[in-house]
């Protein structure tokens, strides 16, 4: 016997009509629910907002005026027939995967999500369903993330490195999530540490809510590099290279992201080094992931869809692929991710 | 293998020429010598006998990693690279290992001998004792390749930091046919006689695109101009009674040409010329498109028939060596009157043509003669000046390619696939169309041309207008139009636009111009018309 799914992917996003509303739209609708706050995922222009109580202050500041509602992880809120939570998806402060469930069946969206517990964000927990919708930005067997601290120790030594030779060390991620990530990873006992005006601004909303970071100092238009001597400088990727950046003097530009694990990539793109780190699951991520919801029908919203698609279906689910308009970890486009 | 990865690593991460250079330098001056040498024969494109093919070990890689064969292909289309798609899904090294360098090549020679069970049990057991770099670079020795961004120059003038010797010597002594086999660091970097290998060539001067005009270089009667041809670069060798032709990209195509022999007959041994690859019919006022010479390229022992079809004469215009001696310190001018002379009784039998210098006496009347360089199926001129030495490799100022304007089309984007290797994560190969009445025709891919910001532009439109995907492909909605340069143009039956395009590439991206403004199939019959 048919029955309407619970979850449909229509061209304004991934719609509930037991609920009547939208996941994570792209398009304006009257109630969205956030997953994060993205700027793929968490667009203005909706006539009312729900997400979780940690990750709505980061929206308020990014998107201005909005009606908005916050929600407690694992609280359960009814939505006319739509019974609905929030569950950690581990991949920056507060980002959720959404859980709902119609008359006993139950979907979930996982909207952007890391496996990995990076000490700052939520950790991501499984949640038990029928329908599993997830993201495959990096769902490709050439990705597997090394440990944190691994990554740590390494960027802390280029740091050391770029102090003794007398330079700054410019650091690029993206203002929200992995720049925050990378101020719990970095080693204060080296040098102080400076933030682009976009990722202290984003820091002072995670302090505001409780969120424990290290001491950094804005560096502003005003600031004086001579004041900092063997600074490591934290900023958003547009920024590697500017005029603000010049004005630091001998310095060495270095990535942080996923797809610095790719020689090619890392060349065109990495300035002095290329880190590898993400907040998203790698291969073997995406796959414990997916595995531990125990869901048998998988939708693919982004990254390698084809390919990881074809896996999942070779290998016991039904999977397939659903367009969306989400970026994953888009090396290039400003701070989406 | 630790030392050799450490300079890769140093080299492969920086994009600064003063970082690498000092990481070679450091390596040059204290290394293993025999580890030396193989560092300079695998960074100039040299490397150790295949000892296991890359089927074997795509389908060895994919057994470790426990992923099927046609994932690990996937994964191979997106990196781009061969040897670090291995590295890169194989687990994490269980131990370590510290032969260096040369024990590994001189290990993976001796699995020639061995059966395929052996070689196995031998591929396996490295890739469990090295990890990342270490790893990527042992599958390098096997699949050969090393792309790492170190140019000849580089490396020479590293060398010349480290042993104290003039760049453009140890860029000479670098050329031609040698292989750590048959020599020595000593033998090939330090030793007085160099010149022991008769097959050796010159380092090639190469020229710089001349993108303003030519009224910043100085004085017309300083210059010199012949055409430039669209051919391939050759270097022709005369000595001790044998013949040698070496291209541009450093390759012995002497067996490609078995016409360039009878030059032994007119010309004495301890000749060296400079010039140009062409396919030039007998009594033909110019040669044959580029199209004809590609299909000598492509044979490494050419029938008759395609000898006779396609006969290839060389075009000189330098001369790099004479009665033995080098030639290149001497002024241009003296070089060409001494080439003049070599070529003055070549008969129309002979090999060899001199290259024509055009005598000109203000630019404008040189821009009147290079516009009409598609008549002759030249690409431009080039314009050498009159006292300049022979130098080795690319350098500013005494040699200037002034190539003619592309011809430019406006079409429609129809297709867009994802690049790989550097470009994995960008939508970078496109497809693109004229009209035919309401109907888009493809007729040409192109992939360059687009700055990075651009192509990050396109590829978030791409993935927003997706109308359709045929695996990696996608078919985009028609709407952005692009103003497509290439070189040539020639009927092609292969192509269902009936044209094939030689060099083509993105100019402009034309977000100014509406998707129906676009060229048509007609326009592009009538270039091929013209142009063909």
């Amino acid at each position: 016997m048919a029955r309407d799914p619970v979850l449909t992917f229509t061209d304004r996003g991934i719609y509930c009509a037991a609920g009547d509303f939208y996941i994570d739209p792209w398009r304006p609708v009257d109630r969205a629910l956030i997953t994060h706050g993205h700027a793929d995922h968490a667009r203005g222009g909706m006539g009312g907002y729900l997400a979780t109580h940690v990750a709505l202050p980061v929206m308020r500041y990014r998107l201005g005026e909005i009606t908005a509602d916050g929600i407690g992880f694992g609280e359960v809120r009814q939505i006319r027939d739509a019974s609905v939570s929030f569950h950690p998806a581990g991949h920056v402060p507060g980002s959720a995967q959404i859980r709902v469930e119609v008359a006993g069946e139950v979907w979930v969206v996982s909207g952007d999500y890391k496996v990995t517990n990076d000490g700052l964000s939520e950790a991501f927990e499984p949640v038990n369903c029928h329908h599993f919708i997830t993201e495959s930005t990096f769902g490709l067997p050439v990705f597997r993330w090394q440990p944190q601290a691994t990554v740590a120790a390494e960027i802390n030594a280029w740091w050391a490195a770029c102090k003794a030779a007398g330079k700054t060390a410019f650091l690029g991620a993206y203002a929200l999530g992995k720049a925050q990530r990378l101020l719990t990873m970095l080693d204060p006992e080296i040098g102080p540490i400076l933030c682009h005006s976009a990722v202290e601004n984003t820091n002072d909303v995670l302090r505001g809510q409780g969120l424990h970071l290290p001491d950094t100092v804005r560096a502003d238009a005003e600031v004086s590099p001579r004041d900092h001597p063997g600074a490591l400088v934290l900023s958003p990727p547009s920024a590697l290279g500017s005029k603000w950046a010049r004005k630091f003097g001998a310095q060495e530009s270095a990535f942080a992201s996923g797809w610095m694990a790719l020689r090619g990539v890392r060349r065109r793109r990495a300035g002095d080094r290329g880190f590898v780190i993400s907040d998203h699951a790698d291969w073997n991520g995406l796959l414990w992931a997916i595995r531990e919801t125990g869901a048998e029908n998988i939708y693919v919203t982004h990254g390698y869809t084809d390919i990881f698609t074809r896996y999942l279906n070779d290998n016991g689910w039904r999977a397939r692929i659903v367009p969306t308009q989400f970026e994953g970890e888009s090396l290039d486009a400003g701070d989406a991710a | 293998m630790k030392r050799f990865a450490a300079l890769f690593a140093a080299i492969d991460q920086s994009t600064k020429t003063t970082v690498k250079v000092a990481a070679l330098a450091d390596y040059f001056s204290d290394a293993d010598p025999v580890d030396k040498l193989w560092t300079v024969a695998l960074f100039s494109g040299r490397r150790p006998k295949r000892a296991v093919t890359t089927n074997r070990l795509r389908e060895w890689a994919a057994e470790v990693a426990g992923i099927p064969l046609w994932l690990f292909e996937e994964s191979y289309a997106i990196v781009g690279d061969l040897a670090e798609t291995i590295a890169l899904v194989l687990p994490p090294n269980a131990s370590v290992d510290d032969r260096p360098l040369s024990q590994w090549i001189k290990d993976l020679r001796s699995l020639a001998q061995e059966d395929e069970a052996a070689r196995k049990a031998f591929v396996l057991e490295a890739w469990q004792r090295l990890g990342g770099t270490e790893r990527f670079l042992f599958n390098k020795l096997i699949t050969g390749g090393f792309r790492v961004g170190v140019s000849q120059k580089l490396m020479t003038r590293a060398l010349s930091r480290a042993t104290g010797k003039p760049e453009a010597e140890l860029a000479h002594r670098l050329m031609g046919n040698w292989h750590p086999d048959d020599t020595s660091w000593h033998n090939l970097i330090e030793a007085e006689d160099a010149s022991a290998d008769a097959s050796r060539p010159y380092p090639f001067y190469l020229a710089y695109a001349l993108e303003e005009g030519p009224d910043s270089l100085g004085h017309p009667q300083e210059w010199r101009a012949e055409w430039k041809w669209d051919g391939i670069r050759g270097q022709l060798i005369l000595r001790d009674g044998d013949y040698y032709v070496w291209s541009r990209g450093e390759e012995l195509m002497t067996d490609r040409f078995p016409e360039l022999a009878r030059a032994i007959d007119h010309l004495p041994p301890g000749t060296v010329l400079d010039g140009e690859l062409l396919v030039w019919q007998p009594g033909a006022a110019q040669p044959d498109s580029f199209n004809a010479l590609q299909a000598r390229i492509g044979r490494k022992m050419v029938p008759k028939k395609l000898l006779k079809e396609a006969p290839v004469l060389l075009h000189a215009y330098d001369l790099l060596e004479w009665e033995g001696k080098d030639q290149r310190e001497r002024p241009f001018a003296e070089r060409r009157a001494q080439l003049e002379e070599a070529c003055k009784d070549l008969g129309p039998e002979a090999p060899v043509r001199l290259s024509p210098q055009h005598p000109f006496d203000t630019w404008d009347s040189l821009a009147d003669l290079r516009a009409t360089a598609r008549d002759e199926n030249a690409e431009g001129l080039m314009l050498k000046r009159a006292d300049s030495p022979y130098l080795a490799g690319r350098k500013k100022g005494d040699w200037w390619k002034w190539k003619l304007d592309p011809l430019t089309i406006d079409a429609v984007m129809i297709y867009a696939q994802s690049g790989s290797g550097r470009r994995a994560n960008l939508f970078t190969d496109f497809t693109f169309a004229v009209w035919n009445g309401n109907d888009l025709v493809p007729f040409t891919k192109a992939y360059s041309g687009l700055t990075d910001a651009e192509f990050r532009k396109i590829t978030h439109w791409v993935k927003r207008n997706t109308l359709q995907r045929f695996g990696p492909v996608r078919q985009v909605t028609p709407h952005h139009v692009f103003e497509i340069a290439f070189e040539g143009i020639q009927a092609s039956s292969r192509h269902k636009s009936g044209v094939a395009l030689r060099f083509p590439r993105m100019k402009r991206w034309r977000e100014d111009k509406p998707l129906q403004e676009a060229n048509t199939l007609d326009d592009l019959k009538e270039m091929l018309r013209l142009y063909g």
